[in-house]
């Protein structure tokens, strides 16, 4: 902790949580997306971020994240107008998602080329989040670092082919967090790398050549 | 590096060497976020000149919260006090309770304010040093230093008790932005390190108890004038610090029994709008208006 975590940060009201939080949310998608053009969200609000996000502006939060705003942009307020402008369909839809933090959003995108993906995560108090799901498959980060989502075939060698490529080629590279999960044994599988620093250049696209991987995606700093 | 686990390892350091607090802590925070304290301070200069310009946002006439519940306070408050000069409480506190109110309810408005610590208490203590600089004609130098006390206080009420409502009620966020703000105008003042932990510990131990209650869980009702409450108690505090009249408990006891009182509180009264005023007829009259139905029904 330091002297900012507690004069600052400088966002938009009204909630860390609700608002704050929300647009953090919304920027993992972003990084998702990564530059292509998007076409729709559904946006699944649960617990508390369903009972009140009219009041907190969560579903403004949400989207102007989405669309690349920080937690202290003052587009949030008009984010619903900057999405219609911009030509991206949005649909919110209260829902109860089973086991969830009570402050849960789980976003499904659609893209112009065809392509989709899902995200889901909490806003677990303070403006800070946790990723949950990427694309149906389990994982953990916080955002705070850079982080490398891998998805493979569970083979065994995969998390060292990747780990080793990390280390040989990039001898400055340091994993600061590792999480593995996986649909069934031999099936289809993700690892979540957080790094310390700068991910190196042409890292991402060695890793997607590595056997067996089938995406790599690298979500920068939040 | 200093730990931040106690107040009075601050009072001790800063005394020892003969600066004030938030020196000690200038230079400590660079060391450990490895950059240049005049780095640091101008990323402070830049919360205070947000916070001033929040107090701009919230005092306009039309200024109107998202649900529809609030609205106008500052604009009001700020009317009222020159119009009155000051009212009963006088022009320099009246016109601070309406920069208070203000910053309050840009917030809720979805305007931009710098959380301190909290978004539901970010009108104290620029209620506090914006009046400083505007009314009393403080240096900005001296007031955006005194951000750092207050920054370091928060940082020890937050490990040893709560910044968090959900986690400590009220107490953690109004409660801690008042005895933050209360050392930051002791130092301002010329107080002594000690005078700003004594402040520290009165505005916690007048604060002790307050339940986080919001009225259909938004930071409205009674969020907004709760940070006036937190910014008197702030004034009040420095004052009697400066009087040297010393708080009996020590601030780091204060701070424990902070914590042991938000874990005695209930969780209805910690930010989940189930007690409190959120739970009276009123209350859920109103959240019924904003969302269409009440949470329980939900």
């Amino acid at each position: 902790m330091n002297v900012f975590d507690i004069i600052g940060p400088v966002m938009i009201g009204p909630s860390s949580s609700h608002t704050a939080g929300a647009v953090r949310l919304g920027r993992v998608v972003n990084k998702l997306i990564d530059g292509r053009e998007l076409e729709k969200v559904e946006i699944t609000l649960s617990g508390s971020f369903a009972q009140t996000y009219k009041g907190h502006g969560t579903d403004r939060a949400l989207l102007a994240g989405i669309m690349g705003y920080h937690s202290y942009s003052p587009e949030i307020r008009d984010a619903l107008n900057i999405a219609r402008q911009r030509g991206i369909a949005y649909e919110f839809i209260k829902e109860d998602i089973k086991d969830a933090h009570p402050n849960t959003a789980r976003i499904h995108y659609f893209l112009a080329d065809g392509g989709e993906g899902v995200m889901q995560g909490a806003s677990v108090g303070g403006g800070n989040i946790l990723v949950n799901q990427v694309d149906g498959m389990n994982v953990s980060f916080n955002g705070d670092n850079n982080t490398i989502l891998v998805m493979h075939r569970d083979k065994p060698g995969v998390i060292a082919a990747v780990t080793q490529l990390m280390h040989w080629e990039y001898a400055d590279l340091n994993i600061s967090s590792f999480h593995l999960s996986r649909q069934s044994k031999g099936g289809e599988a993700i690892m979540t790398i957080e790094i310390d620093g700068q991910p190196p250049e042409n890292l991402m696209e060695a890793i997607r050549k590595i056997q067996h991987v089938s995406n790599a995606i690298l979500i920068r700093r939040i | 590096m200093l730990k931040y686990e106690s107040i009075s390892e601050l009072v001790r350091e800063a005394e020892a060497r003969g600066v004030k607090i938030s020196e000690l802590v200038l230079q400590d925070q660079s060391e450990a976020m490895e950059t240049t304290p005049l780095e640091l301070y101008e990323k402070m200069e830049i919360d205070f000149s947000v916070m001033a310009a929040s107090v701009e946002v919230g005092q306009r006439k039309d200024q109107k919260s998202m649900s529809g519940l609030t609205g106008g306070e500052g604009w009001k408050m700020k009317t009222y006090a020159e119009k009155t000069n000051g009212g009963l409480c006088g022009p320099f506190l009246a016109k601070a309770i309406s920069r208070a109110l203000a910053v309050a309810g840009c917030n809720a408005s979805m305007g931009r304010i710098v959380a301190a610590p909290t978004a539901g208490s970010c009108g104290i203590l620029p209620g506090c040093l914006v009046s400083l600089w505007e009314d009393q004609g403080f240096d900005q130098k001296d007031i955006v230093m005194s951000m750092f006390t207050a920054g370091a206080f928060g940082m020890v009420i937050a490990g040893r008790a709560s910044i968090a409502g959900a986690q400590g009620g009220c107490q953690a966020e109004c409660g801690s932005a008042a005895a933050m703000a209360a050392a930051a105008l002791v130092e301002l003042m010329g107080g002594t390190p000690s005078q700003c932990a004594d402040a520290c510990a009165i505005a916690i131990a007048n604060q002790l108890g307050l339940v986080c209650d919001p009225v259909a869980g938004l930071v409205e009702i009674p969020c907004i004038k709760r940070n006036v409450s937190g910014l008197v108690i702030a004034f009040s505090s420095a004052d009697l610090a400066l009087a040297g009249i010393e708080a009996k408990i020590p601030v780091d006891e204060c701070l424990d029994a902070m914590r042991r009182v938000g874990d005695a509180l209930p969780d209805s009264l910690k930010e989940t709008a189930k007690g409190g005023l959120a739970a009276t007829p009123t209350g859920l009259r109103m959240q019924k208006k904003v969302f269409g139905s009440n949470q329980e029904e939900t």
